[in-house]
């Protein structure tokens, strides 16, 4: 007993607020710093939706299919899938590449040194979230600037609207990022985490109005879709970037603002909870 | 760093126990490690060696039995209990995408109180390689690493599980000098190991698990009883092998130098890892040739 108390008295508890804050800051700089030294990750999840948005943006250069602005011009395919990749981005670097890394870090042992180490759990979720956002504002960065000046996409000029594009973009990685942890509990082992993540990701993309436009769907698609939050953040999205005109090809003939707001925060609170509840450094007995 | 002056051992287990799926694998281990100790674990693949290190480090539930590491049921231990602690796991397939100084920097973080990272990098001999990405390193290159890792926050106890596998002969002696430094700066240490060698050089004490089972606990001297310690005198005759163990091998040599002059005259000292086959033999025959040709080999 007394050589404990000797021992803590001698050395500061690792466990401060102040401590698990600096830890998580010095996790986000090395998580960051790792990710993008993996070539094939960053491929997959950080330059897939680059990709994707020039392929769309080339293939229907000459397509006048995607609606008229309030001057009567035609909105370009560029300008029609703009807020579809954001969201897909979004959705990439949260949630896929989060579940991918953090099952692959169970089974090659990653987690397991850590678990060993006093660095705390929330350091850890900091560091993943924490590279979550930056590598999805830097991916966003580019899309836009992409849109910008290879396809000449006019941007929001309100700020109004920007601020709406960061809440819908901060609230959106949170929540996929929050997600991407918990999913993480569901392949077996590394080796099968992208073949496992991936199917739902791509089936979500494609009911949630990333690629195909959501109210061509049929409605029982529509609704099944409505449940998950893609389908919101994508709408989010379009709200930013899309000419209001085309405000009334939305379901129920709005951006629903506030129906983003609500579905990404019970997702959000979803997963935090189930984070929670599943996450474990290493499974004991296995 | 301060000594604790009490002699409360640094790690106690009382009747250990461990099941998988119902299959005993542990069946009532006992032993202590004392306060600036080293003590090695040693015993055949699958005995139990490292299903007890991991109970003591936290990873595992036991089935029954009384365990203390630190004055701390691991069990029940926290961050703080787990900043006193140096591990060493047997060695894993990370990614590998930070340099070994990143890494080690990382880790550091992580203590109240670390070492010096470039002190480390020195003692583990990989100042060439500190700006090296782990995944571009040897496996040995990359195993010093993880000795590095464990030893950074400066642990009250270290827990080295077969730490040089796929070392060259050079890497052994320099990480043999690192645990002798660490030993003097009063560490405990709790080591397995399937080279015998290292285990003498480097331990006070040693147990050997065989079956689950401690069939042996002592000085790293005294092991398997003075009788295994009886030196052997070997020769041949007319294409015969004779074997002969007496306590008096000089003069046993003598008489039999005096009927002629004996071929391959050999008197050998029973070493650690005669008398741990020996030990293992006994106990578990069937174990004991897979281990034979696994020390063998190293």
């Amino acid at each position: 007993m007394t050589t404990h108390d000797i021992a803590t008295t001698k050395t500061p508890s690792v466990v401060t607020p102040a401590r698990v804050l600096r830890n998580g800051f010095s996790r986000i700089r090395y998580e960051t710093l790792t990710y993008f030294r993996q070539g094939d990750v960053v491929f997959f999840t950080f330059l897939f939706p680059v990709v994707m948005l020039t392929i769309f943006s080339v293939a229907f250069s000459s397509s006048n299919f995607f609606g008229k602005d309030a001057a009567g011009h035609s909105v370009s395919a560029a300008a029609y899938y703009l807020p579809g990749m954001l969201a897909a981005g979004v959705l990439l670097s949260g949630l896929q590449n989060l579940a991918v890394d953090i099952a692959g870090e169970k089974s090659d042992g990653t987690l397991k040194r850590l678990a060993g180490t006093p660095l705390s759990v929330i350091s850890y979720f900091i560091g993943k979230i924490g590279r979550a956002l930056l590598t999805a504002i830097l991916q966003a960065a580019l899309l836009i600037l992409l849109a910008r000046v290879a396809f000449g996409v006019a941007l929001p000029t309100a700020p109004a609207t920007w601020l709406t594009f960061a809440w819908v973009f901060v609230l959106g990685v949170a929540t996929c990022a929050i997600l991407g942890i918990g999913l993480s509990a569901l392949p077996r082992s590394g080796k099968s985490a992208t073949a496992v993540i991936i199917p739902i990701v791509l089936v979500l993309q494609f009911i949630s109005g990333v690629y195909l436009a959501f109210t061509n769907l049929p409605t029982w698609l529509q609704n099944v879709a409505s449940i998950f939050p893609l389908k919101w953040l994508a709408q989010g999205m379009r709200s930013v970037f899309l000419p209001s005109t085309l405000e009334a090809a939305e379901a129920g003939g709005s951006w629903n603002l506030s129906g983003v707001a609500i579905v990404l925060a019970i997702w959000l609170v979803a997963g935090l909870l189930l984070a929670r509840l599943t996450f474990r450094w290493i499974r004991k007995d296995s | 760093m301060g000594r604790m002056t009490t002699s409360t051992p640094a790690v106690s287990v009382r009747g250990l126990r461990k099941n998988y799926h119902g299959v005993p694998v542990l069946r009532g281990l006992d032993f202590d490690i004392q306060r600036g100790e080293t003590f090695a674990l040693l015993g055949p693949n699958g005995a139990g060696k490292s299903t007890t290190i991991e109970i003591l480090e936290g990873y595992r539930d036991r089935t029954g039995g009384e365990v203390s590491v630190l004055g701390v049921d691991p069990q029940k231990g926290g961050l703080d209990w787990k900043a006193r602690l140096g591990i060493v796991l047997q060695s894993s397939g990370e990614q590998g995408a930070a340099t070994v100084r990143e890494q080690l920097i990382h880790f550091a973080g992580f203590y109240p109180n670390p070492r010096d990272v470039d002190e480390v990098i020195a003692s583990v001999g990989l100042e060439d390689k500190a700006g090296s990405l782990i995944r571009k390193l040897s496996g040995g290159q990359r195993r010093r690493v993880d000795v590095a890792l464990g030893i950074i926050g400066r642990p009250e106890l270290l827990f080295l599980d077969e730490p040089t596998t796929g070392f060259d002969p050079e890497a052994r002696r320099q990480f043999w000098t690192l645990i002798e430094r660490l030993k003097a700066e009063g560490a405990t240490i709790l080591l397995t190991t399937h080279y015998l060698d290292e285990a003498a050089q480097l331990s006070d004490r040693a147990g050997i698990v065989a079956d689950g089972q401690l069939v042996e606990l002592g000085p790293i001297d005294t092991i398997g009883g003075a009788e295994a310690r009886i030196p052997l005198v070997r020769w041949t005759r007319d294409g015969v092998v004779h074997e002969e163990r007496t306590e008096r091998p000089g003069e046993f040599v003598a008489r039999l130098a005096a009927g002629g002059e004996p071929e391959r005259l050999e008197i050998i000292r029973p070493s650690l890892e005669d008398i741990y086959l020996e030990l293992v033999a006994r106990d578990q025959p069937q174990l004991a040739t897979a281990t034979s040709a696994a020390t063998g080999k190293a």
